[in-house]
């Protein structure tokens, strides 16, 4: 499964962060790495982004990107 | 030591500005990094003036991928700062502490502060500091810049550390095999780079940083030996290094912050932070929200009688202009006289007319002398007239000197037979009779109300004309300049107060016009900007620091990101239906630079307030048929914003950066005052500076060409065909050729149009006042029609031109200024004009093509560019540059 299926106000673990590169490392560095657990707290009003808890904040991502983040 | 360098590093949102604020106070400079727009700000510290901090960009990492991040580390690699004040915030320690485990491998003097402690106590948690500074082998403590706590301490700390040097051992956050190969690699950089660096140095060769690495002057038979090392680890840990790196990171920190951290057990379930954002966000309510704050702002700034125009009215006109009443000591006319009881606007309103009675009349007994006489007579006659008078005058006190009669009633018996048929008082704007007010209950009421007057039986809102005979226009004469300071406590302007300062100096007519009208004018139009740009920032600075306008980028990202733009582009484009320069301006609240150069770019097209009088002076003199005429102005200008949009981001010079959307949305909190006016008062000051400089000697130049001809003599208003701009309007007039309007009046016109852009409609009136007609508006219907066979194509031509070419000139000296680097302010300035040209072009040549008017080469060069246009806007995009492009499959 990955991010972007999960439904808001469900938790899940990150497996693994596929594609390299600028936008994988700067998921990255906000904290989503592999073990972490985030939580999807809500979609955009127009249906995208997405916005997350990980690591005890919010941050949004799209859905094209959370399409690369495997979840278990 | 002389000057001492202190670094200010930490994440957006974490509180370092307010610390910087705190600890600089003024004396801040703000600017951008060479040759990008990411904002640069320095300050000295308060009471040390040789500490100089230098705020660094918030970052949340010191990747090779993002402007700010490479800005912020090529600084502390580079410059070396004597230390670095890292701030740290304490509700959110576990993302903030990656950017400290990055920042201490630098080997440079560091400080933890770690801020907003006040959030963290009232959350009831605890942080462990004297175990925190142990386990990152650097000072910590803690602060809340907010409430100014601590903030001295820190910046006295990172001193102390700056002057000591590191000392000590710095935290080994890998483990296992990452450890074991990263101190392989720092073994064989030994003596190949400095010592203090060669951790960071040593992660970035293993990470693979390219940047980093040709900073370091790594050398490239190292980078071949330690390769193997690197891919062991991979395959071990089945990642990339670059990914391991960061997640051993993130494990290191999760464990710190478990030993440091006490969370208290009394968490409130949802904090305000979460109620409100339910609802900013909420499904439904949230783009009602959005429009309604927008709509806030901009009644605010830019809304017809909202504080904005207000005050934009009272620094042009009243401040800097002529004078303006004291509020609440204005009152009805109390001195005997014509104007008794009045109030100052019905007073100015009755002059206006009596004004025109005068003038009206005595053009038309002219006519009547002359037809009466031969040609030219009345002239002949005045100029005996005065002669004898001249030859007659004696002083009546020393210094009296003669002046020559402007206007004479000769023949006196001719005069009673004069009549001025249907005089009026011309609007300002469009030229066209201002509309009758009648003094009826209802109509008052109405007026009062803000409402139109569509009439009530008694001609209200028709043109208001009537007829002046001899005996109407002998009381007309009567009829003085209303003195506003009997209306009121007057308060003279600067703009008054120096020409009055100027006549008593006795200086000669061209200086004070060159003084007053040039120069001083040239700084009044830079400042006339300052309320509304002022307005725009405290309600944005407001939107930014509470939290919302990261809310926005998420509520409308969805829309923007499909024509290139990014969530926040939405805000210029508004403000810029109001004025441009701020518009400009507020682009800065855009991370992305990509975005915010694309932004930049397009938020002009939206017709602003200035030339909104273009659109009105056309619509009533040539569609006036046509009432979809001026919301089609903002119609062809979004249209250009989204397909100008499509078609940059298709060009090579926006493709490739596909910039991922990962924000932070951060929490929710009551902005103070303080930060609101440093950000504020901030972009005022840059504003002022460097856009006046480049608008005052532009603005002099204009006026000067504009009032002098070739001998430097000064030339009246009508005068306009003797000046400069004449004959520079004519040089340039084969450029307009291909739009319908290649004469020196258009070309004068479009040129001046760029002081302001209402400019364009009175240099239109000054040109065409040879031209025959009873009015204004006529005089420029009858020039429009001297350009050719189709008068009309060519008003819409001219007008389009005049609304899509680059703006105004203190809106083009903001885009130089934003843009950081002069090429690209060149490339907007290129863009706009192909658009604003291109469009008039295809609207004109193909018009007239329709309209029967043949085909000819500029048809061709019309049709030929458009299908170019058009392929920008439909060619396949340009492929994403692959390294940033994420693998994206399921």
């Amino acid at each position: 499964m990955t991010l972007d299926e999960v439904k808001p106000g469900q938790a899940a673990t990150i497996a693994r962060l596929r594609g390299d590169g600028a936008t994988k490392r700067r998921i990255m560095d906000m904290g989503l790495t592999k073990g972490t657990e985030v939580t999807v707290r809500k979609i955009a009003p127009l249906g995208d982004p997405i916005e997350l808890t990980v690591r005890g904040y919010e941050l949004s991502i799209r859905k094209d990107e959370a399409a690369a983040i495997e979840v278990a | 030591m002389a000057n001492i360098k202190i670094a200010l590093a930490g994440n957006p949102n974490c509180g370092k500005t307010t610390l910087f604020n705190d600890l600089t106070g003024s004396d801040q400079y703000v600017g951008n990094w060479p040759g990008v727009t990411v904002e640069k700000k320095d300050g000295r510290l308060k009471g040390a003036h040789d500490v100089v901090i230098q705020d660094l960009p918030g970052i949340y990492s010191l990747s090779p991928y993002s402007l700010e991040e490479v800005v912020a580390r090529n600084y502390l690699v580079n410059e070396k700062p004597d230390a670095i004040l890292n701030i740290v915030d304490g509700s959110n320690l576990e993302r903030n502490l990656y950017l400290t485990t990055q920042l201490l491998e630098l080997g440079l003097p560091m400080v933890v502060a770690v801020n907003m402690m006040d959030v963290v106590k009232r959350n009831g948690d605890k942080i462990d500091a004297t175990r925190l500074s142990k386990s990152l082998g650097c000072p910590v403590v803690e602060i809340s810049a907010l409430k100014g706590e601590g903030t001295r301490e820190a910046a006295e700390l990172a001193l102390a550390e700056a002057k000591k040097g590191v000392k000590g051992e710095r935290p080994h956050v890998f483990t296992g095999s990452v450890e074991h190969a990263l101190a392989h690699i720092e073994e064989s950089l030994h003596g190949k780079v400095e010592n203090a660096t060669s951790r960071w140095a040593a992660i970035k060769v293993f990470e693979r940083d390219k940047k980093a690495i040709e900073t370091l002057g790594v050398p490239a038979d190292i980078i071949s030996h330690v390769e193997d090392h690197i891919t062991d680890c991979e395959k071990e840990m089945d990642d990339d290094a670059e990914s391991i790196i960061t997640t051993q990171r993130y494990n290191y920190i999760q464990g710190i912050v478990g030993t440091v951290l006490t969370r208290s057990s009394r968490r409130a379930s949802t904090s305000l932070s979460d109620k409100i954002d339910k609802f900013v966000t909420h499904r439904i309510l949230a783009l009602p929200i959005f429009i309604l704050s927008l709509c806030v702002m901009w009644w605010l700034a830019v809304a017809e009688k909202g504080p904005g125009t207000i005050l934009t009215d009272w620094a042009n006109d009243g401040f800097l202009g002529d004078g303006w009443h004291l509020p609440f000591t204005t009152h009805a006319c109390k001195v005997d006289g014509k104007y008794k009881d009045m109030e100052f606007e019905d007073a100015q309103g009755e002059f206006a007319k009596q004004d025109a009675s005068k003038s009206k009349w005595e053009e038309t007994y002219k006519e009547s002398y002359n037809a009466k006489n031969g040609e030219g007579s009345y002239d002949k006659a005045l100029e005996a007239f005065n002669e004898k008078a001249k030859a007659e005058f004696k002083p009546e006190k020393e210094g009296d000197e003669f002046e020559a009669s402007e206007f004479e009633v000769l023949d006196e018996a001719l005069a009673k037979t004069v009549v001025a048929k249907d005089v009026f008082v011309e609007d300002e704007e469009t030229g066209e009779p201002v509309a009758k007010e009648c003094d009826c209950e209802k109509c008052s009421k109405k007026r009062e109300a803000g409402e139109e007057c569509d009439g009530c039986g008694c001609g209200c809102g028709e043109p208001d004309k009537w007829d002046v005979d001899y005996a109407a226009y002998q009381k007309a004469k009567e009829w003085e300049e209303p003195d506003p300071s009997q209306f009121g406590v007057w308060v003279p302007g600067i703009g008054a107060l120096l020409g009055d300062g100027l006549d008593k100096l006795g200086v000669g007519e061209t200086v004070k016009s060159l003084v007053v009208d040039g120069a001083w004018g040239g700084v009044a139009t830079v400042l006339g900007f300052v309320p509304v740009i002022t307005i725009v920032f405290l309600f944005l600075a407001f939107l930014e620091d509470c939290g919302y306008m990261a809310r926005v980028a998420f509520i409308m990202d969805r829309i923007f990101r499909k024509f290139g733009l990014s969530g926040k582009s939405f805000i210029p484009m508004i403000v810029g239906k109001g004025c441009g320069v701020p518009a400009v301006m507020a682009a800065r609240t855009i991370e992305s630079e990509r975005d915010r150069r694309m932004t930049i770019i397009l938020s002009t097209f939206i017709p602003c307030g200035a030339k909104t009088v273009i659109i009105a002076m056309f619509a009533a003199i040539f569609f006036r048929e046509m009432w979809y005429v001026a919301p089609l102005m903002d119609v062809i200008g979004i249209a250009i914003i989204v397909l100008g949009g499509i078609a940059l981001k298709k060009s090579r010079f926006f493709a490739g950066e596909a910039a991922p959307f990962v924000m932070e949305l951060p929490a929710y909190h009551m902005p103070t005052f303080g930060g609101i006016f440093h950000h504020t008062w901030n972009r005022v000051k840059g504003y002022m500076l460097k856009a006046g400089v480049i608008i005052f000697p532009a603005c002099v130049f204009l006026w000067f060409i504009m009032h002098f001809d070739w001998h430097f003599n000064l030339l009246a208003d009508e005068a306009i065909e003797q000046s400069m701009l004449h004959d520079m309007g004519s040089w340039i007039a084969w450029f307009f050729a291909p739009l319908g309007f290649g004469s020196w009046q258009g070309a004068a016109a479009s040129v001046s149009a760029e002081i302001a852009k209402e400019q364009a409609t009175a240099t239109l009136g000054l040109v065409a006042a040879n031209m025959d007609g009873a009015s204004t508006a006529a005089q420029i219907s009858n020039l429009f029609a001297s350009f050719g066979d189709f008068p009309k194509l060519a008003a819409m031509s001219f007008m389009l031109f005049n609304l899509f070419v680059p703006p105004c000139m203190v809106a083009i000296a903001t885009t130089f200024r934003e843009m950081g680097a002069a090429k690209w302010g060149w490339f907007a300035i290129a863009f706009q004009l192909f658009v604003g040209y291109a469009l008039a072009l295809s609207v004109y040549q193909i018009g007239v093509l329709i309209a029967g008017g043949g085909f000819g080469v500029w048809t061709a060069v019309a049709i030929l560019v458009d299908l170019w246009v058009l392929w920008t806007i439909f060619r396949p995009a340009r492929k994403a540059n692959g390294e940033l492009k994420l693998e994206n499959g399921k």
